[in-house]
């Protein structure tokens, strides 16, 4: 075990005994600092350019998004930057999904035009159309695989670059934290009242 | 940490650091015993950990997020499956096991639930059942009393003696109280005792209360599927590994990977064949071998291992290696609830129910069990998996959906026998091979007629217990045979007639004087399916026997 495992573990166990108010109150903020850096960073790079996308196939993808997790009055795929998400997976660790990006694209596009005589863009169709469109692709697995990845990008960790201002996370509910003390939610904290 | 060379012989190469081998490794070592781990995965520390769905979480294909990073890769290491021995077998994600030093402790829930008396002579009282292999285990309760109580004390398990009125005898009681109720636990236990059914909390492998110069568990939610950060999980990585190396007698070698058990020409095991990281093979001389690889790698190395003088796999006369294997069968059910459960946070379970347990002539089949109460989610896998079957799968209504049934949504879980069928088996696959050349693993498997009586039992009860607790709706599936398996068991039974099992009650193979296999593999009948708890208790009790074997001379060793 390295000396910084053991520097760690024994924070651990004090931070359980409650004995390390010095160390906790002297380290935190700097580990929260270097949390939130990495995350601003990691959210603000990829505005700035796609990396696999072209801007139309961002655009086009984006409201496919857009529509699998729709914005209200709460926001939705396009607000937590899910097409962000998308883009850098296609270039990381789904780098293997780019044919199917490409492919599901062009299908995305010619079946607009089949619809929607005159049209070529996906996104330049009304919200209805574009509902009527992808119910018609639902079970196809292009349709899959955007909807898994913007499912995906709404709610892993802002890292990836989507869940933006963890949107996804503020939605459902959910809290990433180290630490948590009961009572956790309803039930139990009746069940604790009642002694 | 100890570094021995390959060309000296240490008293034991144990083969996989998980929850038996790490065991076994620390009860060796610290009687004075040379011994080097040799464990296929890497070496992580709890700051390798992360609550990071995409990495650690896999869920099997479809629809897979995150990577296979603390468990098997089947990228590298494929599988294949088929139902039945006539079938072709297809390339296919079948088992997950842990592989990383610690193994499958370090990414399990942490149910801890000790086998009942009645588990180890379930045929004696059931008799024959057609299409199965029932049959009793050469030891009985009794005889693994005091290593239950050992693995529970050493480890750090939480939990309350004598709150379930099912629980076996016990000769002490817990070492750590309870972890803390969540909602889903208060849910249980209502609906429980409103059917006259026993709630209890639940024995977790997960320290209520700092515990040896651990931590406690700070609730954080990632237990399942994750490492965790804080050593909280009793793990052996977190808790008999580190003490096992501070012996000075023990080396943890990761990243090796054994592909062949050697033997002498007198019939004696004399080291093994392994892969280091960079795929280069080492030979590491040993005088004895300790096979904790768990219920598929065990079997698969052993026929791996086969030479002239052991034409079908080594320790193998019976023809039993791989055979009789068992897996991890239960039912789910879920509901919502009308207030907020926020049962993300904390352990996964905090109350069981074991009404169920034995199997009872009444219902007509052979089968039985126990309920428990979770959150089976974190985010993603929420979104994919986590909502009733009438929910759209996109658009408003299913983010409505989302933001409504996150945090009130339990899963209803039971855990139930699988009968031991010997046609049910680990083999390898005579055209896939792995990353380095070896055989695949072919599994086998069709569950039993009874298992799907039982499991459908437990369906129905869970959702009798879920309309109890005030479900505002409630939903399961159809039951469909196991796709995958996470609980690998039977493989290399245990019993007393040689031709009828692979080791003997001490885990010695009975065709091989030292070669000891103690895992998942050694089990006759598969409990009720939580069987971590019994696994290490195996492996302090064969260790026990091998110490004072070894050190009174019982046993030559070869070298």
């Amino acid at each position: 075990m390295t000396t910084s495992d053991t520097s760690r573990r024994q924070f651990l166990v004090h931070a359980s005994l409650g004995l390390s108010c010095g160390w906790l109150s002297l380290h935190w903020p700097a580990i929260q600092a270097a949390q939130a850096y990495a995350r601003s960073a990691a959210q603000s790079s990829p505005a700035a350019d796609f990396q696999f996308f072209s801007r139309e196939a961002g655009v086009e993808i984006e409201a496919v998004a857009a529509q699998i997790i729709p914005s209200d009055d709460a926001p939705g795929a396009r607000e937590a930057h899910v097409i962000y998400f998308i883009d850098r997976a296609l270039v990381t660790f789904d780098k293997e999904k780019q044919a199917a990006y490409t492919g599901g694209l062009k299908q995305l596009q010619l079946k607009t035009g089949q619809m929607f005589s005159g049209v070529s863009q996906f996104s330049s169709l009304s919200s209805a159309q574009q509902t009527e469109l992808l119910t018609a692709i639902e079970k196809t697995e292009f349709f899959e695989l955007v909807r898994l990845h913007t499912i995906m990008g709404y709610l892993s960790r802002p890292d990836y670059g989507g869940n933006h201002d963890q949107a996804g996370w503020k939605l459902i509910g959910f809290e990433e934290q180290m630490t948590f003390e009961p009572p956790f939610g309803y039930y139990d904290s009746e069940e604790n009242k009642r002694g | 940490m100890k570094k021995f060379e390959d060309k000296t012989a240490v008293d034991f190469v144990i083969v996989g650091a998980g929850g038996a081998g790490g065991v076994v490794a620390k009860e060796l070592s610290t009687a004075g015993f040379e011994v080097v781990v040799l464990e296929q995965g890497p070496y992580f520390h709890e700051s390798d950990f992360s609550h990071d769905e995409l990495h650690f979480k896999d869920i099997f294909d479809p629809p897979a997020i995150g990577r296979e990073v603390i468990t098997n890769d089947h990228s590298l290491q494929p599988n294949t499956f088929r139902k039945t021995a006539d079938q072709k077998a297809k390339v296919t994600a079948f088992a997950q096991y842990g592989r990383c030093v610690g193994g499958g402790t370090v990414q399990f829930t942490g149910n801890y639930w000790r086998f009942h008396e009645i588990d180890f002579h379930e045929a004696s009282r059931w008799g024959t059942i057609e299409g199965a292999g029932l049959a009793d285990w050469p030891i009985t309760y009794a005889d693994l009393e005091p290593y239950y109580t050992k693995a529970e004390w050493e480890l750090g398990i939480s939990g309350a003696a004598g709150a379930n009125p099912f629980d076996p005898p016990r000769s002490k009681p817990y070492p750590v109280p309870p972890l803390p109720v969540k909602s889903s636990g208060v849910l249980l236990e209502r609906g429980a005792r409103k059917l006259g059914w026993h709630p209890y909390p639940a024995p977790m492998a997960i320290l209520s209360q700092p515990y040896q110069g651990r931590s406690a568990c700070q609730h954080c939610g990632f237990c399942e599927s994750f490492g965790c950060e804080w050593g909280a999980k009793s793990s052996t990585l977190a808790s008999v590994i580190p003490l096992a190396e501070k012996t000075g007698h023990c080396e943890i070698r990761p990243n090796s990977y054994v592909r062949k058990i050697s033997t002498s020409k007198n019939g004696v095991v004399d080291g093994v064949l392994y892969f280091d990281a960079d795929k280069k093979e080492h030979f590491q001389k040993a005088k004895a071998v300790v096979l904790c690889a768990n219920g598929a790698e065990t079997p698969r190395l052993l026929l791996m291992s086969k030479s002239n003088q052991f034409p079908q796999g080594l320790a193998n006369s019976s023809g039993l290696v791989g055979k009789f294997f068992m897996l991890d069968l239960g039912s789910f059910a879920m509901g919502t609830f009308e207030h907020e459960l926020n049962d993300f946070k904390s352990v996964r379970v905090t109350r069981v129910v074991q009404d169920f347990y034995e199997s009872d002539p009444k219902r007509g089949f052979y089968g039985g069990g126990g309920i428990d109460a979770r959150f089976e989610f974190y985010p993603i896998g929420f979104a994919l998996n986590g909502l009733a079957p009438d929910v759209p799968r996109w658009g408003a209504g299913f983010k409505k959906a989302l933001k409504e049934n996150f945090n009130r949504t339990i899963t209803i879980m039971s855990h139930t026998t699988c009968l031991p069928r010997e046609s049910n088996s680990i083999s390898l696959d005579p055209e896939i091979t792995d990353a380095w050349g070896l055989p695949a693993a072919r599994f086998t498997y069709k569950s039993h007629p009874d298992d799907f009586k039982i499991m459908n039992f437990f369906r129905e009860r869970s959702l009798e217990l879920l309309d109890a607790a005030g479900a505002l709706t409630k939903w399961s599936w159809p039951l469909e045979d196991a796709g995958f398996a996470a609980h690998l068991m039977g493989t290399c039974r245990m019993g007393n007639d040689p031709g009828k099992s692979v080791v003997d009650k001490y885990h010695r193979a009975h065709d091989v004087p030292n070669l000891f296999i103690v895992d998942g593999s050694s089990f006759v009948t598969s409990g009720r399916n939580q069987p971590t708890c019994t696994i290490q208790a195996l492996a302090y009790r064969a260790a026990d026997h091998i110490v004072r074997t070894a050190k009174n001379g019982t046993y030559r060793f070869s070298a």
